[in-house]
């Protein structure tokens, strides 16, 4: 797995905290059913969404092509020098 | 269960209501707006019911407030909207309103008549003053050069007309009486008079035709305009004097002015006449002038001190009218003293209602209280949903598709979060989205100043009763856009990139491009923690390859899952409504269908995810990763799938092949069940029915038959075909089956419009404003400014604008058909309360219209 599991456990954990922690926690009201639908809905979606970008990177089938510019600029800016020879 | 998951319990009542108290308790529900009242005198013409004098009473009222508010308009009077809602009086203060309203109405009637009769006298006087003024010059000339002018004069009345008599051609002479030859016979008259400007070519031309060239005019026109009193409009008149002699050539000319409509005036030929005339004149216009700016300021007083009322008077009376159209609704009991009114009530509110009918019988006076009776009915109720400011937008997307039948499953709680989801994956980007978060952020913190400025603009309209969508949509906005790495087409590097450069001088020098290998040290092995890694935005040549991949994918995972989360609606739908039938028969084989091989396809793409990688050993490299459209094509027509690659293994994980057989075959079983379990459950109901009627009259309805408590039982003469039932299930179970394929692929719209979005963003940035950002130098300062400007207002208009307005209108399609076509009837009619507020709004829009 190309993945940082501390990472992920992360992330989950979070989006739980809000989702189903903020629901046990909206106070009583004629609102409180749906403002834990939607911190439900919000942070299924959100924590989803998150999830498949981070597992589309994680194992990738080709890298990204760059042209001869972008190269020297990235080597520059990035941190990445070119190594001589 | 909260209240907005399904729409609200209804109850059909009765309400008896004693004739005295009748009106304050109308009143009363009225500011309430809680209850909807049905006509109980359908076939009752309108002009035959009961209270159709107060009708026509309140209707002549608002005649005279419309009449009002025009003459206040006219004099540009502001008028005082407080904003508040005066309550509705009683029907004796309805007398009064009359009054003060006729009273206002004939005094405002009296003073324009005055007025306009002081104008008309004050346009005469002022015209005579003109004619005096420039008739003056006339007999100047005259006094000054007799002889010539006389030579001349003759001249010109000879010259151009040779046949005429040479009789008649006596010397014109003015004001030298003592000198005329033949002053009996020939009677030297003029008349002085005022015409319109753009009459007097026709006017002289039909003069000298009709007299034969033998009268004179002349002419001189008045420089300053002049007010015409009926309509106001600025005319510009000339003065004329038209010399003749002989009484047939005066009536002669005196027809021709009157069918020109010009105005004659008496002048004097004395000079010393005329002068006293003139001073006459002026001090006449002095008085008038006095006069008339007296009415005028009297008009503006009434008129303002009307204006302080003026919209607390049309709210009264709006109110009232609504009370009397709702009194007609009623029906008058046989006794002749109570009125008998049939209502829905939501059951929630049938406390408050009976609060507000004590409230109005105390009001009334009266001593015998209301009663409120429900009653039993096998009736459709309206359909009520309690909506809030917040999820009263939401409520309204549903509803512009059709309003929910009676008690089934609300799709706006949820749409309140999905729809604003969606729409951020086809518009990701952190830049659009915080403009497009911080303008519903604005029209929010603003609403109550900006909702009391009623405009007629209806895109305004629409915008700011959408501002917790576009708050939401634009957070939801940033949150993607921050996962796409896109903020106006550029990247943020956060955490670094976890691709690395590993080349030397010469490689780079001697390659155009060159592509880093994820096998390799290339790649750090873990993906960036939060959203796409930067470089893919530097990496031009094949961004979109890699994007097209993972677009794809998310738009199908989240496709598939909403349309499951739909399927499950329908499932509450049949606990609900006790629908067995439904529940078994259709429920079971759609979920299965759908799990089995849309849900089966999501789960293929997170195995592949996260079994192919570069650096694995060899069947599980990235060069073997299979197309999962192509497995799928594959899976459902029983064909054996090729390798993706030379060696490469055909299949992702073991026994694939064997559940992939499984689940088609699952799936195919499942068309048949839907397609007639239930039909011939029905039938069999039907026939255990019908043997029980035989033996037993009245059959009584079978549990298994279920459907809504209008039973089923007992003859089915009033009951569905069994044809058109089987019918029925077979167009449902087409739709259903083909709309899963179709409507799986139709989430793709969510990669392709988020593709549309990042390639525009990138146009404009690579096109236009990197062309300002490289200029240098002090013109190239200037040069950016100028190229910024454009580049925001296109930014604002294509991307936030155009983008937004389509984004918005492929989520609305997705919800409406995608999403609620898998459990939504939406078969019912909206609650329609009588309430005075939604009345006054109504009824000033309507009156703002016709105006």
């Amino acid at each position: 797995m190309g993945a940082a599991v501390l990472l992920v456990l992360f992330f989950t954990g979070l989006w739980a905290a809000i989702g189903i922690g903020g629901s046990i926690i909206t106070p009583r009201g004629p609102q409180q059913k749906l403002t834990q639908c939607i911190l439900m809905l919000t942070a299924g979606c959100c924590w989803l969404f998150w999830l498949c970008c981070y597992m589309a990177q994680m194992n990738p089938l080709i890298g990204p092509r760059l042209s001869k510019k972008v190269i020297q600029v990235m080597a520059q800016s990035w941190n990445m020098p070119i190594t001589d020879g | 269960m909260g209240s907005l998951f399904r729409s609200e319990e209804m109850a059909l009542c009765q309400l008896f209501l004693q004739s005295e108290a009748a009106y304050a308790c109308v009143s009363e529900l009225g500011e309430l707006g809680l209850v909807q009242f049905r006509d109980l005198n359908p076939v009752v013409n309108a002009f035959q019911r009961k209270f159709v004098n107060e009708v026509r009473r309140c209707d002549e009222m608002e005649r005279k407030l419309r009449y009002l508010e025009k003459e206040i308009k006219k004099d540009g009077i502001p008028m005082l909207d407080t904003g508040e809602s005066p309550e509705a009086p009683q029907p004796r203060e309805m007398i009064d309103l009359e009054a003060t309203f006729e009273k206002l109405e004939n005094e405002l009637r009296e003073v324009n008549q005055n007025a306009e009769a002081l104008k008309r006298n004050f346009l005469e006087l002022t015209e005579l003053k003109h004619i005096l003024r420039k008739t003056q010059v006339f007999f100047d000339e005259q006094e000054g050069g007799l002889n010539h002018t006389t030579e001349s004069m003759t001249r010109a009345l000879i010259t151009d007309e040779v046949r005429t008599a040479g009789a008649s051609m006596g010397p014109v002479q003015l004001g030298f009486m003592e000198k005329s030859i033949d002053r009996e016979d020939y009677l030297p008259c003029f008349v002085a008079g005022v015409i319109l400007r753009e009459k007097l070519p026709a006017f002289e031309r039909m003069l000298w035709r009709a007299c034969r060239g033998n009268v004179f005019l002349r002419q001189a026109m008045i420089e300053s305009p002049l007010e015409d009193p009926t309509n106001g409009d600025q005319v510009y008149k000339s003065v004329f004097i038209i010399f003749f002699q002989g009484d047939q050539l005066k009536t002669r000319v005196k027809k021709i002015c009157e069918g020109f409509r010009a105005t004659l005036y008496p002048c004097p030929e004395a000079p010393a006449d005329r002068r006293e005339m003139a001073m006459g004149v002026m001090t006449r216009i002095e008085d008038l002038n006095t006069v008339l700016g007296q009415t005028q300021d009297h008009r503006h007083r009434v008129l303002v001190a009307a204006a302080k009322n003026l919209k607390n008077w049309f709210v009264k009376v709006r109110k009232i009218k609504a009370i009397y159209h709702t009194l007609n609704l009623f029906n008058l009991d046989v006794t002749q003293k109570c009125l008998i009114a049939e209502c829905w009530v939501p059951l929630l509110d049938i406390e408050t209602i009976q609060l507000a009918l004590r409230r109005g019988t105390e009001r009334s006076g009266s001593s015998v209280p209301p009663i409120l009776n429900r009653m039993q009915t096998f009736e459709n109720p309206p359909t009520y949903n309690r909506t809030n400011k917040f999820t009263k937008a939401f409520q309204a997307l549903i509803d512009a598709y059709g309003v929910a039948s009676y008690r089934e499953m609300n799709p706006a709680p949820y749409t309140i979060i999905t729809f604003p989801f969606l729409f951020a994956v086809m518009f990701g980007d952190l830049g659009h989205g915080a403009i497009m978060a911080l303008f519903g952020l604005w029209m929010i913190r603003k609403e109550k100043g900006l909702a009391a400025q009623k405009t007629d603009n209806e895109i305004w309209n629409i915008f700011f009763a959408g501002r917790y969508i576009i708050f939401l949509m634009g957070a939801f906005s940033m949150y993607t856009g921050l996962i796409y790495n896109d903020i106006f087409s550029k990247s943020l590097n956060i955490f670094g990139s976890h691709w690395h450069l590993s080349y030397n001088k010469s490689t780079v020098w001697n390659n155009n491009f060159l592509q880093l290998s994820p096998a390799t040290s290339d790649y750090e092995g873990t993906p960036y923690p939060f959203g796409l890694d930067p470089i893919w935005q530097v990496a031009t040549s094949n961004k979109i390859v890699f994007q097209n991949a993972y677009k794809m994918k998310i738009s199908i995972i989240f496709g598939v899952l909403h349309m499951i989360f739909g399927v499950i609606m329908s499932w509450h739908n049949h606990t609900y409504f006790r629908n067995r039938l439904s529940l078994i028969y259709e429920f079971i084989p759609q979920l299965v269908f759908l799990l089995v091989l849309f849900f089966y396809m999501v789960l293929l793409m997170f195995i592949k995810w996260n079994r192919y990688e570069a650096t694995n050993a060899f069947p599980m490299t990235e060069a073997c990763a299979p197309s999962i459209l192509i497995t799928f094509i594959d899976m459902v027509l029983f064909k054996e799938s090729k390798p993706p690659g030379k060696d490469c293994h055909v299949y992702m994980f073991w026994g694939q092949s064997f559940f992939q057989t499984v689940f088609v075959l699952i799936a195919l079983a499942c068309i048949p069940v839907m397609l007639l379990g239930k039909p011939i459950k029905i039938m069999q109901a039907r026939k255990l029915a019908n043997e029980e009627v035989q033996p037993i009259t009245g059959g009584s309805s079978d549990a298994e038959v279920g459907g809504m408590p209008n039973g089923g039982g007992g003859g089915h003469h009033d009951e569905e075909e069994m044809s058109e039932i089987f019918i029925h299930q077979g167009i449902h179970t087409i739709e259903y089956v083909l709309g899963s394929v179709s409507h799986t692929a139709s989430y793709l719209r969510l990669w392709a419009l988020s593709l549309a979005h990042a390639q525009l963003a990138e146009v404009l940035w690579t096109m236009v404003l990197s062309l300002g950002l490289n200029k240098e130098g002090w013109l190239g300062g200037i040069f950016l400014t100028v190229v910024f400007a454009f580049w925001a207002v296109l930014t604002v208009g294509i991307l936030v604008l155009m983008e937004g307005l389509s984004a918005f209108l492929h989520t609305l399609r997705l919800h409406w058909v995608e999403f609620q076509s898998k459990f939504y009837m939406g078969q019912g009619y909206a609650f329609a309360p009588f309430s005075f507020d939604s009345i006054i709004e109504n009824g000033s829009a309507a009156a703002g219209e016709t105006e």
